[in-house]
């Protein structure tokens, strides 16, 4: 049984054939160049470059307040950016605003630390709302393909609740069902985890586990160790705004290369 | 007691009554509709549209209500000879619903607006992210929510615009207060009996509103 059916399938637009000898090449899905963000006069993200390519687990990790969450935010434009950087979306360009906009963030889905499951709909209607209003699905189907996903998170049995009834982790489980309901190129997950009671850590890791192996591309704020390990092919240790390490998961927890990483380190592996 | 069904008797106090209660449903509507019309401007990601929410708002919700009233009988009536209907008395009773409406669409959108902070930043956040624009982004989350974080102001609201209709006497419109004052001009004998059946009137429509907004205030409160 997988999470989610679509990844490995998509293909690349006709128009946007690769050219020939890169076939074996992964494509970019998010490509993030030049990119700096201020507020106000406060730099939050300093020259980002980034290339995810399709089917990559990127876990993004260091300390409160290096940009971590900036960065997830920009890559579907919650936050825009300084002018002189891009992003792009499976080689689209954001647009500035409106409907073409719209229409690129919902290829990009976003699990949130707090969840932010629409409080008045039901866990069931949080997953068909967005395919019925944005992709202009008929209710039946989306209902259909969303106990598909509740399934698949383990959350069926609630499909009628309202999310102030579930478990923080089911409540979450949830946010992943409505994020993928929308069937994006690539996941964002800000700290999906940390907002969590310890036992309800595990149950949400696992169905991110399980996304991963099925090839989903996702970039995870997160600094659960154990789920950088075993899913996370890269991990991008942010400080001050800036990329400081970029590397493979394993090099990175063995044997990191800057003092702030080291520290870094140090401060969660004690906990 | 006489002096009530002597009151009762001789003047249509009912009829007056419900033209209290025509005037407040319709610009109940009318006002919610231009409210929220305006509540959307101010929560705009357009600055021009938030500039207009906003101008609008100073200026009406600090302008009596009686000058507005006039306004439109003396201006808009008197001397641009706007017309909605034909019959007299219909056309100032548009005038009436029109001057409601505008002024308490004010109130509305400001009630809204309390209602729409209510609302976890979160909650667009999520709308966006699911690829919903603005518009629908407001409708089908934060509207619904802010709504019933609203209910209480917007009970308060409903609430005054009903005894702002007795100021629809300045349009002409043959509503209690206008009453009230026709009754004391011909019977000041039974004064005290005047006073008390508007009085009383006003008190059965109002008391019931707030009672139902404090229950569906309740009820309706979104769990979060
Ligand atoms: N809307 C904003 N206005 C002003 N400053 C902001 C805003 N959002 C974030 N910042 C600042 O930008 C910096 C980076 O914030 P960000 O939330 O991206 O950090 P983070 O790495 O996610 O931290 P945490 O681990 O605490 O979540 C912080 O110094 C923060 O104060
Ligand atoms: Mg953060």
């Amino acid at each position: 049984m997988t999470l989610y059916p679509h990844t490995m399938t998509q293909s690349t637009p006709a128009s946007e054939d690769p050219p020939a000898g890169t076939s074996t090449e992964k494509r970019p899905l998010v490509e993030l160049t030049n990119v700096n963000k201020h507020f106000g006069s406060f730099q939050a993200l300093t020259d980002i470059d980034l290339t995810i390519p399709e089917g990559q687990v990127a876990i993004v990790i260091g300390p409160s307040g290096s940009g971590k969450s900036t960065l997830c935010r920009t890559i579907n434009r919650l936050e825009t950016i300084d002018d002189g950087g891009s992003i792009r979306i499976d080689g689209e360009a954001l647009p500035e605003e409106g409907k073409a906009l719209a229409r690129l963030r919902a290829d990009v889905g976003m699990v949130f630390q707090s969840f932010n499951l629409f409080a008045h709909k039901s866990i069931l209607e949080n997953v068909t709302v967005g395919p019925i209003k944005v992709k202009g699905l008929k209710k039946a189907e989306a209902t259909k393909e969303a106990m598909t996903l509740l399934e698949r998170v383990g959350v069926a049995q609630q499909a009628k609740k309202m999310p102030a009834e579930l478990s923080g982790g089911q409540q979450q489980r949830v946010a992943i069902a409505r994020a993928l309901a929308m069937k994006p190129k690539v996941m964002l997950f800000d700290e999906p985890t940390s907002a969590l009671d310890p036992e309800m850590v595990q149950e949400v890791l696992d169905v991110m586990v399980q996304l991963a192996r099925e090839g989903m591309t996702m970039v995870v704020v997160t600094h659960e160790m154990g789920f950088a390990r075993q899913a996370g092919d890269r991990v991008i240790f942010m400080d001050e705004g800036r990329v400081l390490e970029d590397t493979d998961p394993e090099t990175f927890f063995t044997d990191p290369q800057h003092e702030r990483a080291k520290n870094f380190l140090g401060k969660i592996l004690a906990h | 007691m006489n002096g009530f069904f002597e009151l009762f008797a001789e003047y249509d106090v009912l009829g007056a009554f419900w033209m209290n209660i025509k005037l407040t449903a319709l610009a109940a509507i009318g006002s919610f509709i231009l409210g929220t019309i305006l509540a959307l401007f101010r929560i705009s990601p357009v600055t021009s549209f938030r500039t207009i929410g906003t101008a609008y708002i100073n200026i009406v919700r600090n302008t009596p209500l009686t000058i507005i009233m006039v306004l439109g009988v003396l201006a808009v009536w008197g001397q641009l000879k706007v017309e909605f209907f034909g019959d007299f008395d219909l056309n100032f009773f548009a005038y009436a619903v029109i001057a409601l409406s505008l002024y308490h669409a004010s109130f509305v959108c400001e009630a809204i607006r309390s209602g729409v902070n209510t609302v976890p930043l979160g909650q667009v956040e999520a709308a966006r992210a699911i690829g919903l624009t603005f518009l629908p982004a407001a409708r089908i989350v934060v509207l619904p929510q802010a709504l019933r974080g609203a209910i209480t102001p917007l009970g308060n609201t409903l609430i005054a615009l009903t005894k702002n209709t007795t100021v629809a006497a300045a349009a002409s419109v043959a509503e209690a207060s206008g009453l009230m004052s026709t009754m004391i001009e011909f019977n000041p004998d039974l004064m005290i009996y005047i006073f008390l059946t508007i009085a009383i009137g006003f008190c059965i429509l109002v008391i019931p509103m707030g009672i139902v907004t404090t229950w569906l205030s309740d009820k309706l409160a979104v769990a979060r």
